[in-house]
């Protein structure tokens, strides 16, 4: 019994951050991008823009909320909710100090790949469930490029595995504490694996420079297309979600996650994961998208062959030096 | 009822209910959707047999990567939306036959097994141990080494094959 009562103080204590850092997300991001291209609004919305969140979900919940004609009703509605399942779970096994962490699972890194995996599956239904094609050829390409950016992400994500021993991702911080973060030592096979980790997770959550299942300039907005209101709002969310939980997870495997010298844990956790948060934002407003062709050339040609490399050195490293 | 107990039941009816969704449905994206539920239902059950890495494995596999191939088949094939209608051709009867007689081995084999599986302990240190990924590892790299190793040969001839099938149009 103790053990629900945990799980569930923690789960929702979760789910509420995750919330309130999404609404505060959304404020960064608007205002980052006025300021980083020249757009008025976002920064003028209250004080410092601060109210542009609100003012969004108020605009968003204010919208009628249409089914389009002969579209699959159960999927359409289905995929909102479970692609903001898919997202939030994955933070179920984010270590965010030494004692604050929901699900301490054995087989961590493996859960979370696991979700990671199923989140594609609510942006197909959503993408099929519209008929309507631009949504089905997002759907389709939120497919292709899930499958193939999969490969990656698992064998970096094998790295600091095979590299501290370890599963469980409170194992994994605690090795980096006590001996090197895996992007300062060895860094040879850290920063490659932290690079293409990240990569293969910015992928999977469908963020510029990937986000070709959106593709506003050719799929009108790709599977997001005859979502309105709240839906949409959940997708959108689903996708902020998905991005700070991949900025956390990156934290934790590679950076450390809690360990640092003057601050308590939770602080230092937080610091890097809005560090790699804030990253990722830069390179959304920075760089454009990539073509389907690019991306999958980018998967195969050079992600997959280097992370095979890497996972091969990792074993060597271990056997023979660590 | 214990908590393991209302989840197993609860897990256990809707791996039905989702099985036969798969089978019931017309739309086939439906169907896949429905599999994928199963599957994940079914891993809720291998978490309460304390199998958490095959549950893992199985949610990260078969929901996840297994499906997504199949979803690629559905939408490269022609598909109409109604279904074909049943009929009953040879090989459905044999399908059919074969489905009879492989459940009816399951229940023979069921009735045989003993009420105590062999080994079977409720020594809660060696129960937490059972199904974590580092028993998993040293039995499959010790004790079942063999057949580990052909498996990973016939998946290998496997993507070979399918190479060589696919190249002349690639």
């Amino acid at each position: 019994m103790n053990e629900l009562i945990h799980g569930g103080l923690y789960g929702g204590m979760i789910v509420g951050v995750l919330m309130t850092t999404t609404a505060m997300a959304l404020w960064f991001e608007r205002k980052f991008a006025a300021r980083m291209q020249s757009r008025l609004g976002p920064t003028m919305v209250g004080p410092s823009g601060l109210l542009q969140p609100f003012a969004d979900v108020v605009k968003l919940l204010q919208k009628e909320d249409i089914v389009p004609f002969q579209a699959d009703r159960v999927l359409f509605n289905l995929a909102p909710p479970l692609g903001a399942i898919a997202a939030i779970s994955v933070a179920a096994v984010i270590p965010f100090s030494a004692d604050i962490i929901a699900a301490d699972l054995d087989v961590g890194v493996l859960y979370l790949l696991a979700i990671g995996a199923l989140g594609v599956l609510p942006v197909f239904i959503a993408g099929w469930g519209s008929n309507n094609k631009f949504a089905l050829l997002g759907g389709m390409r939120a497919l292709a490029q899930s499958v193939s950016y999969e490969v990656p992400l698992v064998l970096a994500a094998l790295v600091p595995v095979i590299l501290t021993g370890s599963m469980k991702l409170s194992a994994i911080v605690e090795f980096q504490a006590t001996h090197h973060w895996l992007v300062v030592w060895p860094f040879f096979l850290g920063v490659p694996a932290f690079i293409i980790f990240m990569l293969a997770m910015l992928a999977e959550a469908n963020r510029i420079p990937f986000d070709i299942p959106e593709a506003e300039s050719e799929l009108v907005a790709g599977i997001t297309t005859e979502y309105t209101g709240i839906k949409f709002a959940l997708f959108y969310m689903a996708e902020y979600v998905h991005t700070l939980v991949a900025s956390a997870v990156g934290a934790a495997l590679f950076l450390g996650g809690w360990d640092g010298p003057f601050a308590p844990g939770l602080g230092w956790m937080v610091a890097k994961t809005l560090a790699l948060f804030g990253f990722v934002y830069w390179l959304r407003w920075t760089l454009l998208r990539f073509r389907s062709d690019q991306l999958m050339a980018l998967c195969w040609r050079y992600l997959v062959p280097a992370g095979v490399v890497l996972v091969a050195a990792s074993a060597v490293w271990v056997v023979w030096v660590g | 009822m214990s908590i393991e107990q209302v989840l197993f039941y609860v897990f256990a009816v809707a791996i039905v209910a989702s099985a036969s969704a798969v089978v019931f449905l017309r739309n086939p994206v439906g169907s896949a959707m429905s599999l994928v539920a199963c599957f994940f239902f079914l891993a809720g059950v291998y978490v309460l047999l304390w199998a958490h890495t095959i549950a893992a494995l199985q949610v990260l596999v078969y929901a996840g990567a297994i499906m997504v191939l199949f979803l690629f088949v559905i939408m490269l094939l022609s598909l109409t939306d109604t279904g074909p209608l049943v009929q009953l051709t040879p090989s459905r009867a044999a399908g059919a036959l074969a489905a009879v007689a492989v459940f009816s081995a399951l229940i023979v084999a069921l009735k045989k097994l003993p009420d105590v599986a062999p080994g079977w302990t409720a020594d809660p240190s060696q129960v937490a141990r059972f199904g974590t990924i580092q028993y998993l590892g040293e039995v499959l790299y010790t004790k079942w080494l063999f057949p580990f190793e052909a498996v990973s040969l016939l998946l290998l001839v496997a993507i070979v094959g399918a190479v060589v099938v696919a190249k002349p149009r690639i």
